[in-house]
């Protein structure tokens, strides 16, 4: 029997991808997959897809980020739907060119002549000693890079939502999984139609005190951090921000308004940090409401170290939220 | 077949024997939860390519190293107490505990890095050719990296460049037939690595990299050719990864069958063959088994007990100019 707009299924984040690639899939011949050994997928959503559907729409590439993430630009110039997967978010840089200056910029430079339906899958965050090149989020550096869409699932069913909605969307679009979610679970809709919309955040606990404004694993965290604080009477709204670009300016402008209040939390590291531009954009535009200055909980500005004490001192925490919040409403 | 003094068999077995017992034990440390980290890519199977390289390099030359890392550093004179101090991420260890296994490294021994970017150090190794070359010595880099890493667009642009430039460059690709889960006939069309060289007319070999003298005598060659000015060379060193890709790997991509066909060509047990073929009597290497035995004893007991780095020092590390 096909689900129901109601039903959901209990399962784990990389399952919510999966299942989001195979609907995909099966709705649309002109999407397929490629990325390094994702028919084995190390953590999990495309592992032996390729049995499920045509085998020649999962594709195993050489280790060759540029030519595959160029080739996927090509394939999306030329009506197909590629949805390609970088091993780990760090791994990026080595095809930065085909994403900044080919994907992001195609359709302006020819006057609008074409789109690029492309979507990179790229797994950032800190998770267990992954030390430096294995532990980056990387986000940041892509809002500055106009053309480019960029979201970030906290959840398993905006693992789903926002990566079909990414799919679907004609321009490319970053969806920046989380390496340390992918085995956490919860209710998933089931409905093949159901998709997350880019560009709407969500409000992941209530509060008058302080507006917390989370962005992929942090988003837990602040949760978290708001029911420790709730036990000292302090309030705070828990934002998740789900995309940065587009961002959803009104769900944030309208929260600090009622708050007076801002934190970000990411777990990219402070400077030129997703925070920068959030605070930039609120005391701009809501300056008469803030009480006080807002304050960004981020990594440190550092390269993420290996040793398990270290990268806990380097990271952002429920604690370090708790800090900052406490920090503004004492100030 | 030419001869080698028997005391240099010795080193050359007992920089094999440390290499498989330092890996073998942090395999068994992994498993119990005390090394950091669910990326450790270990060198067991492939001991004689590193021992053999390095073997033929001089202390101030230079290697380029990858993932797999461990055995090249051991090769080129690391200490494995401070490896192993390293891989437990303890103050003490090469990197202060701030790399880890996929960093692990000493650039007082000529190792210019560990990396975790596959690809990133066929781009490098040209650099301190021509550096060497800049600076009037006549050093050689030796640069690692596997059947997998040829495929990125650093294999080809790194060797174009050190064959236009006539650089003091040793490419070793340590073929052991798969990047990762994907088998080497799904990530190139070729069927010898060593050809590609001809794409920049340098030389290119295939040898078999899991005999330790003929990887010796092959990058003996190539380094002699390197340090005369006569520019760089390609050796592909055939030879097997016993364990996973790194050590929480299900590896269920390879059939039992063929993991087991990876062991019967044991660099270690054929070179003790070889050695005693050479006149090396059994007991000698029985002696170098067992101090090698209690050398990585004393490495792991050592990185055990030593302390934690501290948060507050990391700042002094991301500028050469101290804090910022
Ligand atoms: C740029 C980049 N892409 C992908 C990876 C993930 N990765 C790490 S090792 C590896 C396989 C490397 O294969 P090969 O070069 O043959 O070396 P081997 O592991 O066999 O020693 C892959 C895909 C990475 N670390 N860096
Ligand atoms: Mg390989």
């Amino acid at each position: 029997m096909a689900p129901t707009a109601t039903d959901t299924e209990f399962m784990t984040y990389f399952q919510a991808v999966r299942l989001a690639l195979k609907e995909e899939l099966e709705r649309d011949p002109t999407v397929f997959l490629m990325g390094e050994d994702i028919r084995f997928s190390i953590f999990g959503p495309t592992k032996d897809l390729h049995l499920e559907v045509e085998p020649e729409r999962v594709l195993d590439t050489p280790i060759t980020e540029s030519a595959f993430v160029g080739a996927a630009v090509g394939a999306a110039l030329t009506g197909m739907r590629p949805v390609v997967e970088i091993m780990f978010a760090d791994f990026i840089t080595v095809c930065m060119d085909q994403i900044i200056n080919q994907a992001a910029k195609s359709r302006f430079m020819t006057g609008g002549q074409v789109k690029v339906p492309l979507v990179i899958r790229a797994p950032g965050g800190f998770m267990s000693s992954s030390a430096a090149q294995h532990s980056q989020s990387l986000e940041a550096l892509f809002m500055h890079v106009p053309g480019l869409k960029i979201c970030l699932p906290a959840t398993p069913a905006d693992a789903k939502g926002l990566l079909k909605s990414a799919i679907r969307d004609d321009d490319p679009v970053l969806v920046f999984e989380h390496k340390a979610l992918y085995f956490s679970s919860d209710e998933v809709p089931l409905d093949p139609e159901f998709t997350v919309p880019l560009g709407k955040a969500a409000v992941r606990r209530e509060g008058d005190d302080v507006t917390v404004f989370a962005v992929s694993g942090m988003v837990s965290s602040a949760v978290s951090a708001g029911d420790a604080l709730a036990r000292d009477g302090i309030e705070a709204e828990v934002i998740d921000a789900r995309s940065l670009i587009p961002l959803d300016k009104d769900t944030l402008l309208s929260s600090v308004r009622k708050t007076g209040r801002l934190v970000t939390v990411e777990e990219g590291c402070l400077t030129g940090g997703v925070g920068a531009e959030i605070v930039a954009l609120v005391t701009s535009e809501a300056w008469d409401s803030l009480k006080c200055p807002p304050v960004r909980v981020a990594a440190k500005d550092q390269p993420i170290p290996f040793s398990p004490v270290l990268e806990a001192a380097c990271a952002p925490s429920s604690r370090s939220i708790q800090d900052a919040v406490r920090s503004c409403l004492d100030g | 077949m030419r001869d080698y003094p028997q005391d240099k068999l010795l080193e050359l077995y007992r920089t094999m024997y440390t290499i498989r017992r330092f890996e073998e034990t942090v395999s068994e440390m992994a498993a119990g939860g005390l090394i950091p980290g669910f990326m450790i890519h270990l060198y067991v199977g492939q001991e004689a390519v590193a021992t053999g390289v390095c073997a033929a390099l001089r202390q101030d030359d230079f290697i380029v190293s990858t993932h797999r890392g461990h055995g090249h550093l051991i090769a080129k004179g690391g200490r494995i107490d401070l490896m192993m101090a390293e891989l437990m991420g303890k103050e003490a260890g090469y990197c202060r505990g701030r790399g880890g296994s996929m960093h692990i490294t000493s650039f007082e021994l000529g190792s210019l890095g560990a990396n975790g970017i596959v690809g990133a150090g066929l781009a490098i190794a040209p650099g301190a050719a021509l550096s060497a070359k800049l600076r009037g010595t006549d050093q050689v880099t030796a640069c690692f990296f596997g059947d997998g890493a040829s495929n990125q667009g650093t294999f080809h642009e790194g060797l174009n460049l050190a064959a236009t430039w006539c650089l003091p460059v040793v490419f070793v690709c340590e073929n052991n037939g798969y990047g990762f889960s994907t088998p080497r006939s799904c990530h190139q069309s070729v069927s010898s690595i060593a050809e590609r060289a001809s794409a920049y007319d340098i030389p290119g070999e295939t040898i078999d990299g899991d005999d330790v003298l003929a990887v010796l005598e092959a990058t003996e060659r190539s380094v002699e050719r390197a340090r005369k000015g006569d520019g760089p060379s390609l050796v592909e060193a055939t030879t097997h990864r016993w364990h996973g890709h790194f050590e929480d790997d299900d590896d269920d991509y390879r059939s039992e069958e063929e993991k087991e066909a990876c062991t019967e060509s044991c660099p270690i047990c054929r070179f003790e063959e070889a050695c005693v073929e050479r006149g090396n009597d059994a007991s000698a290497l029985e002696r170098v088994r067992e101090e090698v035995e209690a050398e990585v004893e004393k490495a792991r007991a050592f990185a055990e007990e030593c302390p934690e780095p501290k948060p507050e020092d990391d700042a002094s590390m991301i500028f050469a100019g101290g804090d910022a």
